[in-house]
């Protein structure tokens, strides 16, 4: 059997007002597999997250695709993880969409036209393609949220964490990005409240609860579990 | 948004927009020190100057009249010095002031407006302006939508709660409220800022950016900036000479 591309043992992490975010928190995710983080606002999902490529560091261990995740690594680790953060605004930081896609591919040392051939492929992938000479504060909250996803995706890391990925999508836009992370092979985490999207997706769910993982199963057994779903208590108002 | 139109002009088409940056730098660089440095006969120089840009926001097929209102933002600033040397009896100093800064913010609009963002810091890259300096002003310049936009979204949140500036009795609260208003802001943009920085770190950013676009010098490049460079010179010479 194989080892699993993450590895996270007895993580805990506190940031500077005290709060306690993670507390002893164990977790591994398989190679191909797609898990999603549910859990409370406030539960640790995102922090947990930022430890997966160093830029949080916390107590306990933390190893991706069998390298142990410090500051010796971190280059390399951040070439193994695409992490797509919650806010596309921060992620697009460059003058245009084609400039920002590539942003990543050239960081891995790959020349101009190179860069420009992964990211435009990146951009097909999303269906973004024709935005490519745009800047990004010209499009729409949803495109901007493409764009991140392709600015991982021209990278062509291991594993893939998206957080919250259906912010600002319309539900065909929730769809596509569905269908396009079930045609990709790389591992994926995804730290969702979206249960449906989570349910269409993901293999495998772990909740998070006061910087603790409380529960592991489907998405479908945690759902009811925890009643981790919005139904209307009433049926009529 | 102010820099949106700039940026909307500055991928247009014309021959002044596919000159090379680091060419029109350099045409740039010789016309604010010709302005300047200027001393004598200014009010021929200055129309002389102002006809030449002119003539470069044709070639370059901008809008003139939206283009000559927005130079004008330098005003309020100059117009200020410009009052206090015409009250301490020095109008022509004051006048020299705001003609000066009225046709350096032209020209510096015409560079930007003829330049897309990314090109032109490639090219002062190039000519050896500091990286970092680079760097600030490009997140300067993504992130002033960002801020403004959030400024917006926080007025029109206080007006929707009933917020007027006529509702604030007196200058103190009114203050107050801008002052924290401000505050919120920088508060914002400073996380925005973290934000932006794991993301560039996430995606194995060296503390330099690496370039997409590499410019080409061409010969017309030399040649425009080899006759944008000295006109203004031979401009200058001549009404200093003929005066």
């Amino acid at each position: 059997m194989m080892p699993p591309v993450i590895q996270v043992s007895q993580l805990s992490y506190r940031y500077d007002d005290g709060t306690v975010a993670l507390s002893g928190v164990d977790f591994h995710l398989n190679a191909g597999e797609t898990v999603a983080l549910l859990g409370e606002n406030g539960s640790g999902k995102t922090t947990f997250a930022l430890h997966l490529n160093g830029l949080l560091t916390g107590q306990g261990d933390v190893t991706v695709c069998g390298l142990p995740v410090n500051a010796k690594n971190a280059a390399t680790v951040r070439r193994k993880i695409g992490l797509v953060f919650q806010d596309s605004e921060s992620q697009l930081f460059m003058p245009t969409v084609l400039e920002d896609v590539a942003f990543g591919p050239l960081n891995q040392g790959m020349s101009p036209d190179k860069a420009v051939e992964r990211a435009l492929v990146a951009l097909r992938q999303v269906g973004m393609s024709a935005a490519a000479a745009k800047a990004p504060y010209h499009l729409s909250a949803g495109q901007k949220k493409r764009v991140a996803i392709a600015g991982i995706l021209a990278v062509d890391p291991e594993i893939l964490v998206l957080d919250e990925p259906t912010t600002f999508l319309d539900p065909p836009g929730q769809r596509a990005l569905a269908d396009l992370l079930a045609g990709l092979p790389q591992a994926k985490i995804l730290i969702t409240h979206d249960v449906p999207f989570a349910r269409a997706t993901c293999s495998r769910a772990v909740f998070f609860k006061g910087g603790k993982i409380l529960r592991e199963g489907t998405v479908e057994e945690i759902a009811v579990q925890e009643e981790w779903e919005f139904r209307p208590r009433r049926a009529e108002f | 948004m102010h820099h949106v139109t700039l940026d909307t002009w500055s991928r247009g088409a014309s021959a002044l927009h596919r000159r090379d940056p680091r060419a029109k730098v350099a045409a740039l660089i010789v016309f604010l020190v010709v302005l300047g440095t200027a001393q004598r006969d200014l009010a021929w120089l200055g129309a002389v100057l102002f006809a030449f840009l002119l003539a470069g926001l044709r070639w370059a097929k901008l809008p003139l009249r939206a283009a000559l209102a927005r130079a004008g933002v330098v005003l309020p600033f100059t117009a200020m010095f410009a009052a206090v040397s015409w009250l301490a009896g020095d109008p022509a100093r004051g006048a020299a002031l705001v003609m000066k800064s009225y046709l350096s913010a032209l020209a510096v609009l015409l560079l930007v407006s003829t330049t897309p963002l990314p090109l032109l810091l490639r090219g002062l890259e190039m000519t050896g302006t500091p990286r970092f300096l680079l760097m600030v002003a490009q997140f300067l310049y993504r992130y002033l939508f960002v801020i403004s936009e959030e400024a917006q979204h926080m007025r029109i949140a206080a007006a929707a709660r009933g917020a007027t500036v006529g509702g604030l009795t007196g200058n103190g609260a009114r203050f107050r409220a801008a002052a924290g208003a401000l505050a919120v802001l920088f508060a914002r943009s400073y996380g925005r800022a973290e934000l932006i920085h794991r993301a560039m770190l996430a995606r194995g950013f060296p503390g330099y950016f690496r370039p997409l676009i590499a410019p080409r010098f061409s010969r017309t490049d030399t040649l425009f900036a080899g006759i944008c460079g000295a006109s203004p010179i031979v401009m200058r010479i001549i009404i200093e000479s003929v005066a």
